[in-house]
């Protein structure tokens, strides 16, 4: 353990434990961009930066490690005007159309130019940017948007590990592009949305989130319904209606997603959900009251089992279903109906 | 799983054997592709040239319904080598001698001709698994959905036996379970044989539990299982047929015969979020609320039990499925004393000693993994360490490689395999409802080699008719690679374009898995 000194405030933390991650222990906050838990730190944005006592220059939180009688400070007049600096120069390569962007409400760079009072930059802007790639079915990428923090290309060569997204180019001219300037919908992408999800700005965005902002939605942390992983995700509502996917840090996902549990959430606010008891009257199936149709279903078991006795009734359970649903579906087929004759699609 | 998941990317070595993982299960697959970029090496066997191949240390194209010999020839090598784990196979395992009689039969050479692969990769490939410390196997449908699907999950269980990797960190014999809850529904005991955490229904004593439990006699009858159900039908022994949630208007083998039974089901009541194919057979269709709407529990492939919580309220007059099903009780005379989910999951940790430690309280701070029989249990990250539930030693359970019930033929002359696709899930009645998923992949289409491809005068994207002994159907080709001269692929997803509708029903005698790895069919150009 190491004894170290943050703002005034003493601490102990383990060996390797970065400046960023001891700052989390204790409650402050520390800017980040480029940083994401699980992506080795790359200390680019360099937005992160803390006084260490004793060191001729500022440090990035994020990628440097505690060492024992560190003394830290997080904010004093000269990382407010370091991070103030980072903040102009983003903001001179960057399209800041921020009525028009879908991540209004949730852009990282439009949070720390309020935090750090940056009206416009000081530097000449660049006005000319790479075209938007609107071809995926899922997502756009707007160039003018990107800050370059390669969270999105790290995320895609390293936990996605697909290598879709790289950078491209050197210096000022360099950009997030794909292999031979492909478009998405013509590349290797599978679209995860994993890169969407961890964009900071309005750069990687989902078709639909230009309808909601983000202080719009509430989240409900849930698992997914598709593939038997068990990823963690946040449903995001708006008027009662789920208009998005977030990733959670699950122990099974670890903040990634696929493009079922990303982007096939529409099923649920489908117009052809079914919405009344149907019972088949005159071969058509008409709408009823539930009332009606439990009778039907209770009348119709109680008869054949009276004539054929219980094994002439069978169940298929469903792996789609809760366990709890599952549970009393089996309970159901044994206690209620007296038969073994239950089992569902695990084979299919 | 016995292992989990988190496992993966510590591991030295990968062997993926019939699960086409980046696509079936996508971010076990990413995991996979982390382990691979910190230097493990992946070993992949499976028929096509899956997305995951292109990473391999070494890619096996099998010959579908070859699993067996493949896995045998492992062993041989491993044993001739003196690669096996002998402390491990002395002092945890027993029946080596029987495994050995029947393995020495398949050398390198042999299973190099039934698998159509080069001996030399054979042997590569054991020693890369046989040397590796930390060598998990995953494998899924692709060595399940075989009329030998138990053989080939037998076999995967020795390999791992033999070169010592059950019970240990980051090992294992880990099927990839298809559906978000499949683990669950086995577990609650939706099986006709089994009571939850698979007390046996054969087992009087499990059955006495559960009749005190439930407070009624209960039947010691062996159930069915669903292709029986659907033969029981149409011989008039099973009258009555209460669905939820599946539809196996899609995913059942040989269509054709499922829609005939359940067109001649007297009382057909499906309960679901949509009018899927299914119950438009229905006498009787009961609106259920999704995911989304509900509060409860799913157990996951590493048998991790986690939460789903309600976002937004069902559609219309829906209810959650065990709110429909505890009211038809009702109405049966039996009343459940159920007034929320967590009740029910409070009477399952009561009757499941693997379940005994999960409560909704507890799963909202942590997710354990079964078995968990306690609440203030941690859960299990890793079965089998230093004990097997059969007790100190595992058995091994060698086969011979029996070879798919339908092989081509002249008539037939090419062997269907079918699988999932990246885009889509099941039988569609979920991702089908989306339309941006839909533009990316809407039809059903099947994969054709080159070469056969040449021979039928088949062009890509051009219609083709395949062709089975229990069905046709029309479809898109896909000219490619991906698939060996005399193989063909189809998803199974799609209502128009079925596979089903020619998949072959045989099963396998244990498990009663439908093959629907291996059949013969024919193509021909429209």
């Amino acid at each position: 353990m190491y004894k170290v000194v943050i703002d005034g405030q003493p601490s102990e933390v383990t060996n390797g434990t970065t400046i960023l991650a001891a700052c989390e222990q204790l409650g402050i906050e520390i800017p980040t961009l480029c940083y994401l838990k699980h992506l080795t730190p790359e200390g680019s944005c360099r937005i992160c930066v803390v006084e260490v006592k004793g060191a001729r220059h500022l440090q990035i939180a994020c990628a440097t490690p505690c060492t024992d009688g560190m003394e830290i400070t997080t904010m004093n007049e000269r990382i407010y005007a370091f991070r103030h600096m980072i903040i102009e120069l983003l903001l001179a390569n960057h399209h800041a159309d921020c009525f028009n962007c879908s991540a209004n409400g949730s852009c990282k760079l439009y949070q720390y130019a309020m935090d750090y009072d940056v009206e416009q930059t000081r530097f000449e802007e660049v006005t000319k940017f790479r075209p938007k790639d609107e071809s995926s079915e899922f997502f756009n990428y707007d160039p003018s948007k990107c800050i370059l923090c390669r969270r999105c290309v790290r995320t895609c060569n390293q936990l996605q590990s697909n290598h879709t997204l790289s950078l491209k180019n050197r210096g000022v001219a360099t950009w997030v592009g794909l292999p031979f300037d492909k478009l998405f919908k013509d590349s290797n992408c599978v679209s995860c949305g994993n890169c969407v999800s961890v964009c900071p700005t309005g750069a990687l965005t989902t078709k639909a989130s230009k309808k909601y902002r983000s202080w719009e939605v509430t989240k409900t942390r849930t698992t997914c319904p598709y593939c038997g992983v068990g990823c963690q995700m946040d449903l995001l509502v708006k008027n009662g209606k789920i208009v998005g996917v977030e990733p959670a840090d699950g122990p099974a996902n670890s903040n990634l997603l696929c493009v079922k549990g990303k982007f096939a959430y529409r099923f649920i606010n489908h117009p052809d959900r079914l919405k009344t008891p149907l019972v088949r009257k005159n071969g058509v199936l008409t709408s009823t009251s539930w009332d009606e149709a439990l009778d039907y279903v209770a009348e119709g078991i109680k008869r054949i089992k009276a004539e054929s006795g219980p094994d002439a009734i069978a169940g298929f359970a469903s792996a789609r279903a809760t366990n709890e649903d599952n549970y009393v579906f089996m309970k159901m087929m044994r206690a209620a109906i007296g038969t073994n004759n239950v089992d569902h699609c695990a084979r299919l | 799983m016995t292992n989990s998941i988190a496992e993966v990317v510590d591991a030295d070595a990968i062997l993926v054997i019939g699960s086409n993982t980046t696509e079936t299960h996508p971010v076990i697959g990413a995991k996979i592709r982390q382990a691979v970029n910190r230097g493990a090496k992946l070993i992949v066997a499976e028929p096509r040239e899956i997305p995951l191949a292109q990473q391999a240390e070494i890619f096996l194209p099998l010959k579908p319904g070859t699993n067996v010999a493949f896995l045998n020839g492992l062993m041989n090598v491993i044993i001739n080598e003196d690669l096996m784990d002998e402390e491990y196979v002395k002092n945890r395992t027993e029946g080596f001698e029987e495994l050995w009689d029947i393995v020495k039969e398949y050398t390198p050479e042999k299973v190099g001709e039934i698998c159509c692969i080069d001996p030399e990769d054979l042997k590569a490939a054991a020693r890369i698994y046989a040397k590796a410390e930390r060598a998990p196997i995953f494998y899924a449908m692709g060595v399940t959905q075989h009329s030998t699907g138990t053989a080939g999950v037998m076999s995967v269980a020795n390999l791992a036996l033999l070169c010592g990797k059950v019970g240990k960190y980051g090992c294992g014999v880990n099927p990839l379970r298809g559906q978000n809850n499949v683990q669950g529904a086995c577990d609650m005991g939706c099986l006709p044989g089994d009571y939850t955490g698979y007390q046996k229904v054969a087992n009087p004593e499990a059955r006495a539990k559960f009749e005190k439990a439930w407070g009624v006699g209960l039947s010691s009858r062996p159930g069915l299982t669903i292709t029986e159900v659907m033969d029981a039908i149409e011989s008039g022994e099973v009258r009555c047929l209460y669905i939820m949630g599946e539809n196996p208007m899609v995913s059942d083998p040989n269509l054709n015969h499922v829609e005939h039974a359940l067109r001649s089901c007297e009382l057909l009541i499906v309960q679901d979020i949509f009018l899927t194919e299914t119950a438009e057979l229905a006498d009787v269709v009961l609106p259920a609320t999704c995911y989304a709407e509900k509060e409860g529990t799913v157990t996951n492939t590493e048998r991790r039990v986690q939460m789903i919580r309600r976002a937004v309220p069902g559609p219309g007059d829906s209810r959650d499925d065990w709110m429909i099903l505890s009211e038809i009780m009702h109405r049966l005379g039996y009343d459940n004393e159920f007034s929320s989910p967590q009740e029910v999951l409070e009477e399952i940790a009561r009757v499941t000693p693997s379940y005994g430690g999960f409560s909704f309280e507890r799963l909202e701070k942590v997710q354990p993994q079964w078995p968990c029989p306690t609440p203030d249990h941690p859960g299990t990250p890793i079965l089998h360490v230093g004990k097997f539930s059969r007790g100190e030693r595992a058995i091994f359970k060698p086969s011979p490689c029996i070879l798919g019930a339908e092989l081509p033929d002249e008539e037939y002359p090419l062997i269907l395999t079918t699988g999932r696709i990246l885009y889509h899930y099941h039988t569609r009645t979920m991702t089908g409802k989306n339309e941006d998923l839909n533009r990316v992949v809407g039809r059903s289409f099947v994969e054709i080699n080159p070469t056969d491809a040449a021979k039928l005068g088949i062009e890509d994207g051009g219609r083709v008719r395949v062709t089975s002994r229990r069905g046709e159907v029309e479809v898109d080709a896909r000219v490619t690679n991906r698939v060996s001269e005399g193989v063909i692929f189809m998803p199974f997803h799609f209502v128009d374009g079925a596979a089903n509708r020619l998949t072959n029903n045989v099963v396998d005698p244990i498990a009663k898995i439908p093959e629907y790895k291996v059949c013969a069919a024919k193509l021909r150009a429209m």
